[in-house]
């Protein structure tokens, strides 16, 4: 089994090395020793398959494409937080023994497998791309000059290392609530150096809600990245700076009083609820809505009262885990992710939304 | 077989989820303590060096040729020797006044608010987070939010300082292109210029150069003459880092030289009288 995965023409014969994989839940669990074979031109997310091949097979383990570009299978190795498809073998000597254990930084759901829903929310917290009012779709116009600094940070693949690695949340749990992350922070500067971003007060946003201020830029977000954004000086401190532009500059603010500029930006800070509890009261999934009126027109087509029923969690095994396959489970198949009683396309009554001309039913 | 089911999804009430229950602190295996240590003894080093050469208040001035160290310049209290105070003297001479008493608090506040040295001591210094993925020293973080921290801020205005100093020192080695017979030029005359040189090159590669060059625009396209600095800026920022320690190791270069030739230690190499 093992021989077919050596890479063809060499015939190297592979070595076993030393492995100690975390395994366990959120009720504990601890480093397990394994011993693999390992051949030439592996990755560690090799190591973990062929784990899974053999001794192992419920290790759960997040993965995709194998090529460093879907962001799934973000572990740590040997304590530094990495992509496993990316991470050679080669990179360790024959004797090491390589540790593999889950982001720290997140729940656990199992083993290798983390809960990133942290990031989620705070992706749904972050304002949308918000292009000027009379422009339609199809209207866009920029130059690449222009776009070229906001196209850096689309490269991210969403690994979430880097809100793993950032140790203001990572090493302090309560901060979580008003810490964004590298990973959000290099949205909002994608969106305020964008040429047709109407929005002006993303920078107050950062500040205010995202906690800017709690970066103090010691810059291992850049250090995991895998694709190699430079966070922090692209990003972070440009946005820091942008905030220093409008509230730590007395020149600027002198500026802003004496000319023009100054009723812009009053007109953007008056829209801007400083207060980061006063934000999270109002925000909106749509996006781009932290302004009171969009709100309003928001609210007249979308029922935010109405809760959306939580669909049945995936039945588990007698061990309370997900089952891997069906030849481990009593049913046909793998159980839905979404819930088995869930059915695609969602009923309409379901649906978190109504259209603005209907009446709207108090539910 | 079926009877537990899955946990709620975080973010739901009564869903605190915990984190793996790993015991060790950091797994990492690598030497990771060993930039924030040699760090700490870099700039340990150069601190002290500079703060005993500061007190000293003697060595600071070649007569023959006019050569001043940039930790004299300007001097302007009443104890610089009258030649090398271009610019008066306007402070008492107080041994607890430094001679450049003017401009080394902006120095060293340029230095201390730099977005490199800012990485560079809170991982050596404060330990937050020594290295990444290794464990914060500190219960509670609130990171440059709040007072005396949220000061760093103040950056930019140890920019616009340092930029007028970068002046005063770059006037300092145009005018010590001198000996006893009028101009002259020596080895002493090159450390003077890479330091300047240095200087310059480490001032403009601030981030808060970078800002206020371009990266505050929204359209390069608008803005071609400030785009070309701004990409020129960028360039040298890569390098920030390597600049703030080559700067450090220039600016005690040339004043160790300066001292050397000022206490006759050794006489400097001239090319032209």
């Amino acid at each position: 089994m093992a021989t077919q995965n050596a890479p063809g023409g060499t015939g190297k014969a592979g070595t076993t090395r030393n492995f100690k994989v975390w395994r366990g839940d959120e009720s504990g669990g601890d480093l397990t020793d394994y011993q693999v074979q390992v051949n030439e031109g592996e990755v560690v997310l090799d190591v973990i398959h062929r784990l899974q091949a053999t001794e192992a097979p419920d290790l759960a383990c997040r993965w995709n494409c194998k090529a460093g570009k879907c962001g799934s299978c973000s572990m740590e190795i040997n304590g530094m937080p990495r992509l496993g498809c990316m991470t050679r073998m080669s990179t360790f000597d024959e004797n090491e023994t390589v540790t593999i254990t889950p982001l720290r930084t997140f729940p656990i759901i199992r083993d290798l497998v983390t809960d990133v829903s942290f990031n989620y929310e705070k992706a749904r917290e972050t304002p949308a791309f918000a292009p000027p009012e009379e422009l339609k779709p199809g209207e866009y116009r920029m130059q690449q000059v222009d776009v070229e600094r906001s196209q850096e940070f689309r490269k991210c693949i969403e690994c979430f290392l880097c809100q793993n690695t950032c140790h203001v949340v990572r090493d302090h749990e309560e901060n979580k609530e008003s810490f964004s992350g590298p990973r959000y922070f290099i949205r909002a500067a994608e969106l305020d150096m964008h040429p047709l971003d109407a929005k002006t007060d993303r920078k107050e946003y950062a500040q205010a809600s995202q906690g800017l201020g709690y970066c103090n830029i010691t810059k291992c977000c850049t250090e995991v990245c895998p694709e190699h954004i430079k966070i922090t000086d692209n990003a972070i401190i440009p946005m820091k700076e942008r905030v220093v532009d409008r509230r730590y500059d007395p020149v600027v603010w002198l500026g802003s009083k004496i000319f023009r500029r100054g009723k812009q930006n009053e007109a953007a800070q008056a829209q801007t609820p400083r207060d980061p509890d006063e934000l999270g009261s109002v925000h909106s999934h749509a996006g781009a809505s932290h302004e009171p009126e969009a709100e309003v027109g928001a609210e007249r087509g979308v029922h935010w009262a109405r809760q959306v029923p939580h669909p049945t969690a995936p039945p588990l095994d007698s061990r309370g885990r997900l089952a891997i396959s069906e030849f481990t489970f009593d049913k046909a198949a793998a159980p839905s992710p979404f819930g088995d009683d869930v059915t695609f396309p969602l009923p309409a009554e379901g649906l978190n939304y109504s259209h603005p001309d209907q009446p709207r039913d108090k539910d | 077989m079926t009877t537990r089911t899955a946990p709620p999804p975080a973010g739901l009430p009564g869903s605190v989820r915990q984190r793996a229950a790993i015991t060790a602190k950091t797994l990492r295996t690598d030497r990771w303590w060993f930039a924030p240590l040699i760090t700490v003894i870099g700039l340990g080093a150069w601190v002290t060096y500079a703060t005993v050469r500061v007190f000293m208040h003697d060595f600071y001035w070649v007569e023959d040729y006019h050569y001043l160290t940039p930790f004299y310049s300007p001097c302007v209290t009443e104890t610089c020797v009258p030649e090398a105070a271009h610019f008066g003297r306007v402070l008492p001479g107080w041994w607890i006044i430094p001679d450049a008493a003017l401009t080394l608090p902006f120095l060293l506040l340029f230095r201390l608010t730099c977005y490199y040295y800012r990485k560079a001591y809170y991982r050596s210094f404060w330990l937050s987070p020594p290295a990444c993925a290794v464990p914060d020293g500190h219960k509670t973080y609130s990171g440059e939010t709040r007072f005396p921290l949220v000061g760093q801020n103040l950056h930019r205005y140890a920019f616009y300082a340092a930029v007028i100093i970068s002046l005063i020192n770059t006037w300092d080695a145009v005018l010590a292109f001198h000996s006893p017979k009028g101009f002259g030029f020596g080895l002493g005359n090159i450390v003077l210029l890479v330091n300047v040189v240095m200087l310059w090159a480490y001032t403009l590669s601030c981030h808060s150069c970078r800002h206020i060059a371009g990266g505050r625009l929204k359209h390069f396209s608008k803005h071609p003459v400030r785009y070309r600095f701004w990409t020129f800026v960028s360039k040298l920022n890569v390098r920030h880092m390597q600049l703030a320690w080559i700067t450090l190791g220039t600016l005690a270069l040339t004043d160790f030289y300066v001292m050397a030739l000022s206490a006759d230690w050794f006489n400097d190499l001239r090319f032209i009288n």
